[in-house]
């Protein structure tokens, strides 16, 4: 029980910050079409820019200041790059946020270098929040939560409270329509695409802190990023929340656990000859086996419900 | 720029049937082939030389998806990688006596294994065009990649599976021995399989490939299962992918799990592009160019991934249809003899271009040396300078010729730009 509440609260933790992640992923790509991949190379220049701004004037500020930055830098991408490359279609934009995602690690080499910076998480939350069984609960993780929970309400209240929200809701559906309206549709895209980079840049403060800020971790969360929005269907934002906390919690429990298959048999009184490729496949750990799991569960979702949790087309 | 406006996949490149020019062609190839080692014998040279073929291969392979099935994978290494692994294995077979086969058809396994992995992940993969299947394909490579450490039987762990290419007789004095010999054994397969995939380019798979690339609406209506033909794409593609990674094995003499992994996926995603998607022989380019930055260039320096992330950038934003597509358009301006016409603006942007790369190399190059180097000693050579990075004269030097190269790149641009429309506006009335 102890274990289960503990890796519990952890997986949510997480879970919440891959939702920050895949949210404007998945927010970009029902607007407009383009699967970002350099989605988490926003995440990995938030946590740099707040590690450089934490060392100037503190954390607190940088909390501020980096996503706001990151927004920049996302506008600018799409108003320079993606609107340049959008007349040659969808592979073509694919393409661009491939090879910049490339460019960022590469620009993060040459600023930061390649080794890991000391980006720690500031000493007001380095303090145990509240014991569960005497498991101590770190207070950055509850903070973690409480900024993740902040956004996705604050995200919500956006989209379908305000003016710009409605905006953004009826240029998903009919762009033309809005368009004709007098809307500056292209200049929407641009707001929706800086505003998911600043999303990410924000998950990235506080995720940098949290683990390591290296210039391979944009690589490390990226692909579980696309896993989660696979799952929880393209486009649809609840089936990202879902999918999200389901990854976070499949990523942190199955890292704990230790069973496997030859152990399994073992309780029951079957025992497997040794030596041979089944026994080495059969003796693989549910921790041995955690980095694929995520893939492994996209791969079914999309055996079995193409369309993933959520989604609302193919 | 009418022909860049074109759709992103530009037309297949097409010759006449039977004509002394493909005779010609091919038969040059060959030559060409069999006399490089004559011209370039050095090891360094030669050992590029065999890894362009590789690659060359992969590339051709990948762009069965890319350019002629319109799949875009981030998930190709899976094949090649396998391939690779199964070959390696079965040449230690051989070693051990336990197998009788001959290591120069050992690519054979490579790419029958692939072909087979190909069928398996195709199945799932193939269910989808466009976004879906790049992101199915980009699970599916990352799935592979992690196994590869989890399964250290058979993928080796960190160390890989190591083997030795020597093994058996001789045959006809060919031990695989000298790098020479491998150089001839992959272009070899090189030329063989340039060949048989552009012969399935032409055939009616092949075709229609382009068909449900294009329009898959119109395919299914007229009576052919998309996923039918994607699933086939995809499995000849992964045989010559796993023959290239065969190839690779007998090479290098080791697998490792990098062979599966996502950089390598990248990086023939890359080549293929930069090369040209919508040519046969794009590929063949693009597998050249990005091997030469691979090998070559990340010998030179630190920063050749920074560059070369920079040109597939450029390419994608301004050339979508690659070197093999400018190549072609030129050819077409030179046909209707005008390519007088652009010549000085040519040499007015190519100018400008190198001097603001000239500074912008030197600025990264300084930057590099700055953080890694400078305790020891703090002078660069570059470009047969001696840049000393702790003084601030190279700095003011190096952003001044960047400065002043950029300057000029733009009105010397704008220039050929004029200069293009004009030609391509007078290569419109001589067809109108």
């Amino acid at each position: 029980m102890e274990f289960f509440l503990a890796t519990l609260l952890d997986s949510v933790a997480y879970g919440l910050l891959l939702f920050m992640l895949s949210s404007g992923l998945t927010l970009i790509f029902s607007m407009m079409g383009v699967l970002n991949f350099a989605h988490a190379s926003f995440y990995m220049l938030g946590a740099y820019f707040a590690y450089a701004i934490s060392t100037k004037i503190g954390f607190w500020p940088a909390l501020v200041v980096a996503p706001a930055l990151v927004g920049g830098v996302g506008m600018l991408v799409e108003r320079y790059g993606l609107r340049t490359v959008h007349r040659y279609g969808h592979v073509a934009e694919l393409l661009f946020t491939f090879g910049l995602a490339y460019l960022i690690e590469e620009l993060v080499h040459l600023v930061w270098g390649r080794l890991p910076v000391d980006y720690r998480i500031p000493p007001e939350l380095d303090r145990p929040l509240f014991a569960i069984y005497g498991t101590n609960f770190p207070a950055y993780r509850g903070f973690m939560m409480l900024v993740s929970v902040g956004m996705l309400v604050a995200l919500y209240y956006t989209l379908t409270r305000t003016r710009i929200g409605l905006i953004i809701q009826a240029a998903l559906a009919f762009p033309h329509m809005v368009e004709a309206l007098g809307h500056n549709v292209p200049r929407v895209f641009m707001l929706v695409f800086g505003g998911g980079a600043a999303l990410a840049g924000l998950a990235g403060v506080i995720g940098g802190a949290a683990f390591v800020t290296e210039p391979g971790m944009a690589a490390l969360v990226g692909s579980i990023v696309f896993v989660v929005v696979v799952v929880g269907g393209m486009g649809s934002l609840t089936g990202a929340f879902i999918a999200s906390l389901l990854i976070g919690c499949l990523q942190t429990f199955s890292v704990a656990l230790d069973w496997s298959l030859v152990g399994a048999l073992k309780t029951l009184g079957v025992a497997l000859p040794s030596g041979t490729l089944l026994t080495e496949i059969a003796g693989i750990t549910v921790s041995q086996a955690a980095p694929v799991l995520p893939y492994l569960l996209m791969v079914l979702v999309l055996i079995f419900r193409p369309r993933g949790l959520m989604g609302t087309r193919d | 720029m009418r022909s860049l406006n074109a759709p992103f996949f530009v037309q297949t490149l097409k010759f006449k049937p039977l004509n002394v020019e493909r005779w010609l062609l091919w038969g040059g190839a060959a030559v060409v082939l069999v006399a490089l080692p004559l011209v370039v014998h050095k090891g360094f040279a030669l050992t590029l030389l065999s890894q362009m073929g590789i690659m060359v291969i992969f590339a051709l392979s990948y762009n069965m998806l890319l350019g002629q099935g319109g799949m875009l994978s981030f998930g190709h290494a899976v094949y090649s990688g396998l391939g690779a692994y199964f070959a390696i294995h079965a040449l230690n077979l051989i070693a051990k006596g336990a197998l009788v086969f001959p290591v120069t058809l050992l690519p054979l396994v490579g790419g029958v294994f692939g072909a087979l992995s190909g069928v398996i992940f195709g199945w799932v993969t193939t269910k989808k065009s466009g976004t879906t299947f790049a992101m199915i394909s980009l699970g599916i490579g990352e799935m592979v990649a992690a196994c590869s450490l989890m399964l250290p039987g058979f993928f080796g762990g960190e160390g890989g599976v190591t083997g030795n290419r020597q093994v058996g007789r001789p045959f006809l004095g060919i031990s695989y021995g000298p790098e020479i010999q491998v150089y001839y054994l992959i272009a070899a397969w090189m030329f063989v399989s340039t060949a048989v995939m552009f012969a399935l380019s032409q055939t009616p798979l092949g075709r229609i490939a382009n068909a449900v690339r294009d329009n898959p609406e119109r395919a299914e209506f007229i009576g052919y299962d998309t996923q039918v033909v994607r699933f086939l794409q995809l499995v000849l593609a992964s045989f010559f992918a796993g023959a290239s990674g065969a190839l690779s094995a007998i090479n290098f003499e080791i697998v490792t799990a990098e062979n599966v992994g996502m950089l390598r996926s990248g990086g023939v995603l890359v080549a293929t592009f930069i090369g040209g998607v919508g040519f046969f022989f794009g590929p063949i380019l693009g597998a050249v160019i990005f091997t030469f930055f691979a090998v070559a260039i990340s010998s030179a320096t630190k920063a050749w991934l920074l560059y070369l992330g920079l040109f597939f950038i450029a390419m994608v934003m301004f050339a979508p249809g690659g070197v093999a597509s400018l190549i072609v358009l030129n050819l077409r301006v030179a046909k209707a003899a005008l390519f007088a016409r652009l010549v000085p603006a040519y040499g007015a942007a190519i100018a400008a271009s190198l001097i603001a790369l000239g500074g912008f190399v030197a600025i990264i190059e300084m930057i590099y040396h700055l953080e890694l180097e400078a305790m020891n000693d703090p002078v660069l050579k570059l470009f047969g300078l001696r840049l000393d990075v702790t003084a601030p004269a190279p700095w003011v030097g190096a952003v001044a010729v960047f400065v002043a190269g950029s300057a000029l790149w733009w009105p010397a641009w704008r220039w050929l730009r004029r200069r293009w429309d004009e030609v391509q506006l007078r290569l419109g009335e001589g067809i109108a």
